[in-house]
């Protein structure tokens, strides 16, 4: 397991600036991430057992280097924002470990929580529930510092400012109220308030797809503004591709509650591996209507989390599924001649045994659709079981 | 090129084919506080066998004109007025037991969320049947045979079992399946669908859209679909009509509106909707956010956002000035925007 962050690690393809809060040098990534796992238990019965659970996230692994953007993306139920709240300890993770710039967190000599939650912030999709509708939207912002220990005065002067940066001119908008603001406009409020603490680090779920299309275009150029100007990494969590392709550098692809594939952005829109992802790639909509997609790239809904098939989780929608996909779970494996592209599927590792073996990638979804009988079976969806 | 500029609103031109026919739509909300207008001069045609896309953001007014057009808004807190045909009925002026007989029988809805949508306590099966008996009065046999029939027809895979499945058993697909089914169940002549896949996941809101499209060519209903994504629209559209505080800004077919679109709005949208642009660059936003409807600007509502306001467009109201065979762009400049130099240079201003 070692083996594979050695690979991702020296792959930084954003050269990070020079920071007085780095600790562990330019090298050591912001963020590793290593066998997050968080499984949620249903319980039922007269004695409220717990009688299965969610896997949400199982497994998962990836690092985030400095200055980078990390882009996830998946379908609903896929983990990724179970994945968000794991990473800001809002939930606290079954097993696993993480490592802030070289520190590690909740441990006996690491980072405390209290000092990861200062240097990594988030941000809600929901813009409106995440404010306190009671709450100035000048006092929402400053609440954090000064919780943190700065004073009253200060902290107003810090929240003015930072109103200002992100577009909101605090002599119309400081004393408002969240309901006397428009979508666009509490998704800034929100995104001044977590850098309030001065972060190096922000994760954004979900940011922007409440959003109407024309204020989603002014908040992404905000975010990349305030990438630059406060030195921040962030990790870039949606559900729509497009959106991921103008601000990832790199893109992970996590399907029910496992990483399926990793790579550089241009890799992962270029020349996705997995079957999954090519789908998803093929499923995306384009504003041409002479460029009409006419049949599904992949048929039926993702299987429900609770009781996910067995060996490759995707194996029950996999156009090239073979008999050992549902017995043997793929693990994730460099792409040949890609650096830092790794993929979970038997088909991008030549030893697997799979009939199309070392020819991920070659076989493409969205082109050639090669087992259309496919279409007929059976979608995964476990009926019954839903929590 | 030759546009002539219409004051007011310029009648769209009715054909005696026409499914649906609506003629200065106009809605007002009514409350303590006051009269809002909601909806404004909206016109357009639908033919049989035709799909009409309503594009807008929150707010624009795009889920008001459809529900209108059924008369599903609340009596005394809502006012309709102007001229909804449908098969050359007047809607608006239907009698509540006629209206009764149109709703799920020739006209029917599909709604964005099937779980609020579809009834909790009942299967799939009853919900089904429920509509055909009230609209056939066949007997509960026939009427379940039926629900079977249409399961298959949207391809819900092992349709016996799953018309004895709860909504809540079924996945977010096979639910709005299961809706579209229950809207299919008479045979209506237009469907009206309102954000039918925005909340579905990528790959499978690609199966909806290309199963709405064939089952609507197959049955060759008259569909306007409601939705904020541009590619929505491009995925399913003969026509589309772009919306924007109420009114109509830009109508006409989806490769004029999506190719070529006229109006500063429009464009702006176009060029905003994030879809591979470099990446090293801003996106060209449009500048502010739309409107307040109770409190619009004096003179054209898009004005305030607009790159290419002039003192005119603050002042008065733009009318309609014609476009391709049966479009219109309402915009005071649209004769000078049309011009293919300017064609790509958006709105640039942040």
């Amino acid at each position: 397991m070692m083996n594979f962050f050695k690979l991702q690690g020296p792959a930084a393809r954003v050269a990070p600036r020079p920071d007085p809060r780095d600790i562990g040098g330019p090298r050591q990534p912001m963020l590793i991430a290593r066998n997050l796992r968080k499984h949620f238990p249903i319980t039922g019965g007269l004695l409220g057992r717990a009688v299965a659970s969610v896997k949400a996230v199982d497994d998962v692994s990836f690092t985030v280097q400095k200055g980078e953007t990390l882009g996830v993306v998946g379908e609903s139920g896929c983990g990724k924002s179970t994945l968000a709240r794991l990473l800001m300890h809002l939930v606290p993770p079954d097993s696993g470990e993480m490592i802030f710039d070289g520190q590690e967190v909740g441990a006996r000599y690491g980072l405390r929580l209290r000092d990861l939650r200062r240097n990594m912030q988030m941000v809600f999709q929901d813009s409106a529930s995440s404010l306190n509708p009671r709450m100035p939207i000048e006092e929402s912002v400053a609440y954090g510092p000064r919780v943190h220990g700065m004073g009253r005065a200060e902290a107003r002067a810090h929240a003015i400012s930072l109103l200002e940066q992100v577009g909101l001119p605090a002599r119309l908008f400081a004393g408002r109220y969240p309901h006397e603001l428009s979508g666009g406009q509490k998704q800034r409020v929100n995104i001044a308030r977590a850098l309030a603490l001065d972060p190096r680090m922000l994760i954004l779920d979900e940011a922007v797809s409440a959003l109407d299309k024309s204020v989603e275009a002014q908040v992404l150029n905000l975010l990349r503004r305030l990438k630059s100007e406060f030195n921040l990494t962030y990790i870039f969590i949606s559900h729509d591709l497009h959106v991921v392709q103008y601000i990832s550098d790199r893109v992970m692809v996590m399907y029910l509650g496992e990483v399926v594939e990793i790579g550089p952005v241009e890799r992962i829109y270029a020349n996705a591996s997995h079957p999954y992802t090519q789908a998803l790639l093929a499923s995306q909509l384009h504003a041409d209507p002479r460029n009409r997609v006419t049949d599904p790239p992949i048929t039926g809904d993702p299987p429900n989390p609770v009781n996910p098939p067995t060996g490759c989780r995707f194996h029950t929608r996999c156009p090239f599924a073979e008999a050992m996909c549902s017995s043997t779970a793929p693990r994730l494996h460099p792409l040949a001649g890609e650096e830092g592209h790794i993929v979970a599927c038997h088909m991008a590792d030549p030893s697997s045994g799979h009939a199309r073996a070392g020819r991920a990638g070659l076989d493409r979804l969205g082109m050639a659709r090669p087992l259309a009988a496919k279409a007929a079976s059976e979608p995964p969806c476990k009926e019954g079981l839903r929590a | 090129m030759t546009l002539d500029t219409v004051t007011g609103s310029a009648p769209v031109q009715a054909t005696r084919t026409d499914l649906l026919d609506v003629q200065n739509l106009r809605v007002d909300f009514t409350s303590r506080a006051g009269r809002t207008q909601v909806v404004r001069d909206v016109s357009f045609t639908l033919a049989p066998g035709e799909v009409l896309c309503i594009l807008g953001e929150s707010g624009s007014g795009k889920s008001v004109t459809l529900r209108a057009l059924m008369r599903l808004l609340p009596q005394g807190r809502s006012e309709i007025t102007g001229q909804v045909s449908f098969q050359g009925e007047d809607v608006l002026a239907m009698p509540r037991r006629a209206l009764n007989g149109l709703r799920g029988a020739r006209i029917s809805m599909i709604f964005q969320e099937p779980m609020t949508a579809l009834d909790p306590v009942f299967t799939i099966g009853d919900q089904i049947a429920e509509t055909v008996i009230r609209h056939t009065g066949v007997s509960r046999d026939k009427a379940m045979a039926r629900a079977l029939e249409l399961l298959e027809l949207v391809r819900i895979p092992s349709p016996e079992r799953r018309l004895r499945a709860y909504p809540h058993e079924l996945s977010g697909g096979l639910r709005q399946r299961a809706m579209i089914a229950v809207s299919l169940s008479c045979y209506p002549q237009l469907l009206l669908a309102d954000e039918p896949t925005t909340a579905l996941d990528a790959t499978v809101q690609i199966q909806v859209l290309i199963l709405l499209k064939q089952l609507q060519q197959d049955l060759g209903m008259g569909t306007i679909f409601v939705t904020h994504d541009l590619g929505v629209a491009a995925q399913i559209a003969d026509k589309i009509a772009v919306m924007y505080a109420g009114r109509i800004v830009e109508y006409g077919s989806a490769e004029e509106v999506l190719l070529n679109p006229s109006h500063p709005y429009a464009r702006g949208m176009l060029a905003s909707t994030v879809s591979g642009q470099a990446r090293d660059r801003d996106i060209s936003a449009i500048p502010g956010s739309p409107p307040d409807l109770r409190a619009l600007p004096p003179g054209c509502a898009f004005a305030p956002r607009c790159a290419f306001a002039t003192d005119l467009c603050r002042r008065t109201e733009p009318g309609l000035t014609p476009r391709g065979t049966f479009g219109h762009v309402l915009c005071h400049h649209a004769q000078d925007l049309a011009s293919p130099a300017l064609v790509g240079a958006t709105v640039t201003a942040t």
